[in-house]
């Protein structure tokens, strides 16, 4: 599984950092940020290529797991 | 023109997009003592676009300022862009331009060309708006900045506030929305030049016409359209006013492109502020698609005037708009107070 570290970027760079490392269609990925508002469009992004997303959150920084 | 350093890479958010959340901000003035001056007809107690003084029985003196890093490369684009959305204030309030000053923020990695060319895009624009610029502050600082202090004027019984909306109202909005998540998108290069230059065009698009227009009927109150998007703009007019703003989501004009961006993730952080500030006064009619709704959350820079007629009058200002802004729609009405300030549908 791919793992990308996208704490102290704001939107849109994990959205970029994402839809970069999905150009390699692997099963899985996992990245990492630290707002809200990068869990949601990256979330959005992932599924919106087809992934499931699943979420968990430890104080303020949200690890987010997407697979298909 | 193109520098060799790129302007939106200086800055850590883009134009309106930048702006202090309406939420944080009412926080932060919690119980700041203010004080008033019986000539002052729109001052710090109204979450109003700009300030209104009253000189004699004729004339107002109306007062702004706005600025934010970078939205575009190009700094004479930049300079315009953050021109009309400056001089967009008075022009909401009903006013008319007539002097500004410079606001900027330099950072070292800028040449003297493109400090120039930002410069000379804010002078053409006001000018354009038959103003001046008469000189400004410049300092040094980590993220550019550009914006201006601008002045104006307007009769004092004629200022139009956005707290005076009224039931029976018609709502018209006079430019298409989307420019926010389409900026988002072209930092990922998903947006084409055409699209590109269809929204620079319309950010440098003084309020200018819109406002003269609006002029010739009896309008209740107007805003322009900017950080707090189209939601927190019709939530403080409908909150000031003391009614609720229904807006028929089909009739807003929006860049159709936003949409498929905002789809696939591409929505500034300012929409997700803008949804957490009017989450409680929103209610919803129908299903209303996640894209659209982000559409409806999305800061604008330079983004147009939301008038609150009279229905009767509606449709004749909007064919006379139509004629010079075809994007221009009636998106919504106001009406009596009931739960929500704003009702989506």
């Amino acid at each position: 599984m791919k793992i990308l570290d996208a704490r102290g970027l704001s939107c849109p760079e994990p959205v970029i950092l994402l839809r970069k490392a999905m150009s390699s269609m692997e099963p899985s990925y996992q990245i990492i940020v630290d707002n809200h508002a990068s869990k949601e469009n990256t979330t959005r992004y992932a599924e919106h290529q087809g992934y499931q997303t699943s979420v968990s959150e430890k104080d303020g920084e949200y690890t987010l797991t997407f697979t298909r | 023109m193109e520098t060799e350093v790129k302007l939106t890479k200086l800055a850590g958010c883009a134009g309106c997009g930048a702006k202090v959340g309406a939420g944080t901000l009412v926080h932060m003035l919690e119980g700041f003592r203010t004080h008033t001056d019986p000539k002052l007809i729109v001052g710090y107690d109204k979450s109003d676009d700009a300030s209104v003084y009253a000189i004699d029985s004729e004339t107002a003196l109306v007062q702004t300022t706005d600025f934010f890093p970078p939205i575009v490369d190009d700094p004479f684009l930049y300079g315009q862009i953050a021109a009309a959305n400056a001089l967009s204030d008075i022009y909401a309030m009903g006013g008319t331009p007539k002097l500004a000053l410079n606001i900027m923020c330099i950072s070292e990695t800028m040449d003297q060309k493109t400090v120039q060319e930002i410069l000379r895009g804010g002078y053409e624009k006001v000018y354009e708006a038959g103003a001046i610029i008469t000189g400004g502050h410049t300092i040094h600082g980590a993220e550019p900045l550009y914006g201006l202090a601008a002045s104006g004027f307007v009769h004092p019984k004629k200022v139009l506030t956005n707290c005076n909306a009224r039931p029976g109202d018609a709502l018209i909005l006079t430019k298409p929305l989307g420019v926010g998540i389409i900026t988002i998108a072209a930092k990922a290069d998903l947006a084409d030049k055409a699209l590109l230059d269809r929204i620079y065009r319309q950010m440098t698009t003084l309020n200018k016409t819109a406002s003269d227009i609006m002029l010739r009927y009896h309008v209740h109150s107007c805003t322009d359209v900017t950080g707090f998007a189209l939601m927190g703009h019709c939530f403080e007019m409908a909150q000031g006013s003391g009614c609720t703003i229904r807006i028929q989501t089909k009739c807003v004009p929006f860049h159709t492109e936003a949409w498929d961006f905002a789809d696939m993730g591409f929505v500034p952080a300012g929409a997700y502020r803008n949804r957490e500030y009017t989450k409680d006064g929103i209610s919803f009619e129908n299903d209303i698609s996640r894209p659209m709704q982000d559409i409806l959350y999305d800061p604008q820079t330079s983004g147009g005037l939301l008038i609150s007629l009279p229905e009767e009058e509606a449709s004749q200002c909007l064919r006379e708009l139509q004629k010079q802004i075809p994007e221009a729609s009636i998106i919504g009405s106001v009406e009596e107070y009931r739960e929500s300030r704003i009702i989506l549908e």
